[in-house]
């Protein structure tokens, strides 16, 4: 599968800092630890719960087929400590997501950074209180 | 026709600075800034390293990871007895403790497996149970107390413990295991309360932390719970279940936690089966690759 990604190196070792340790609930295992992919997409659904949120977006690959990506992220209350809310995302947004991939290759992953519509930029850093 | 060329800049300069394009380019979204669960920025009470002394015999208010909210996660196990391979916190297993350690597929630790291979029992939502929910997830911890108990409500679960400070013993016999035990207390000093805690479950429902490190009935837990200051908190736990480990072992030594506004609106958290069961059908399952491709 021929993904349409960006690979930001630079961006990349900024999110390498907030990752594995994070992620408390559900392992590390399936993870393609330290890889990294950036994809432009239109969110299609942002699931706030607990024991984890995800969120899933649709991205068009060098062909122009539409892949469905699921990631996930922790739980609501974590991402709280971290700026996000249930009324991050909307149906239709568009957005750019940083994601650590699965190994076995399907277009699932976790978040690591998000870029807003408007411009604004989550991380999985805590925010300093 | 000078003094007219400069009003004509100014004029569109004017019109370029207030046109919503040039507003949208240089618009900076605010920065997020941390809430609690009321909405309402948090406000830290904690205001210099010199805190008023700690109240006697006191232990009472909503007390959070001094080091972040991320310290009290403890993934890989207890902070200072992680599943990292290392030879110095390799535990005291019995025969019977590394047998009911290998049952255990823990999805963290040295031995951690796939989403979709996992028995943990909270992966289910069971309660974490005691000590668990010290040693994994500990997050915002609110303490009430009177003169004949302490109540401990901890953020992840909504789960809460009582601890007797009455002066009673701890029950000769157990009338029936307990998720979180049988708990008494007794002040040490008049800024250290210590806990006893016995009567736990014992079974396989039951892990003693997120890497699957196991527990029996025979377990006996000692918290100790030192206010440093008015605004400073530190926790040690102590393990010695004789069935499952050869000696006694520190879990956690000194955990700090700093006390939070009286204010503070401790944020919901739980584990909600029908939402997990969607996140691991849609997700988990996709991500352990053990549904169709």
């Amino acid at each position: 599968m021929k993904v349409k990604f960006l690979t930001v190196f630079a961006l990349a070792i900024g999110v390498w800092m907030v990752s594995v340790p994070l992620f408390a609930h559900h392992g590390n295992s399936a993870f393609d630890t330290g890889k990294r992919m950036t994809m432009k997409g239109t969110v299609t659904e942002w699931f706030w719960a607990n024991p984890h949120c995800f969120l899933k977006f649709d991205v068009k690959d060098d062909s122009g087929n539409v892949v469905h990506w699921v990631a996930e992220t922790t739980n609501g209350p974590d991402m709280i400590e971290r700026g996000w809310s249930k009324q991050t995302f909307k149906g239709g947004d568009e957005i750019t997501v940083t994601v650590e991939p699965v190994k076995n290759g399907r277009p699932v992953g976790r978040v690591l950074q998000v870029v807003l519509p408007n411009g604004q930029t989550l991380g999985m850093a805590y925010l300093k209180r | 026709m000078r003094k007219g060329f400069v009003a004509s800049m100014i004029v569109l300069g004017a019109a370029l600075m207030s046109s919503p394009l040039t507003r949208a380019q240089t618009a900076q979204p605010a920065a997020p800034v941390a809430l609690d669960g009321w909405g309402r920025p948090v406000i830290s009470p904690v205001t210099g390293p010199k805190a008023a002394p700690a109240p006697r015999r006191d232990i009472s208010g909503i007390w959070e990871p001094a080091n972040g909210p991320g310290d009290g996660i403890q993934p890989n196990g207890p902070k200072d007895m992680p599943s990292d391979g290392k030879p110095e916190h390799d535990l005291p297993y019995t025969p019977l403790g590394l047998q009911t350690l290998k049952s255990h597929k823990a999805l963290f630790g040295t031995a951690a497996v796939l989403q979709a291979l996992t028995n943990d029992p909270a992966d289910k939502c069971d309660p974490l149970g005691f000590p668990r929910a010290d040693l994994f997830q500990l997050r915002h911890t609110q303490f009430f107390q009177n003169e004949r108990q302490v109540a401990i409500l901890y953020q992840f679960e909504k789960r809460w413990r009582t601890i007797w400070t009455d002066g009673r013993e701890l029950p000769k016999e157990i009338p029936e295991s307990r998720w979180y035990g049988y708990s008494v207390g007794k002040w040490e000093d008049d800024s250290t309360l210590v806990v006893q805690t016995i009567g736990t479950m014992g079974d396989e429902r039951a892990w003693l932390d997120n890497t699957g490190r196991p527990v029996s009935d025979a377990m006996r837990v000692e918290e100790r719970f030192h206010r440093v200051d008015r605004d400073h908190l530190e926790l040690t736990v102590k393990i010695d279940d004789p069935k499952m480990y050869t000696r006694p072992w520190v879990a956690i030594n000194k955990f700090p936690m700093k006390l939070q506004s009286p204010d503070y609106d401790v944020i919901e958290m739980m584990c909600i089966p029908s939402e997990s069961e969607k996140y691991h059908k849609e997700y988990g399952d996709v991500a352990s690759e053990t549904v169709g491709k």
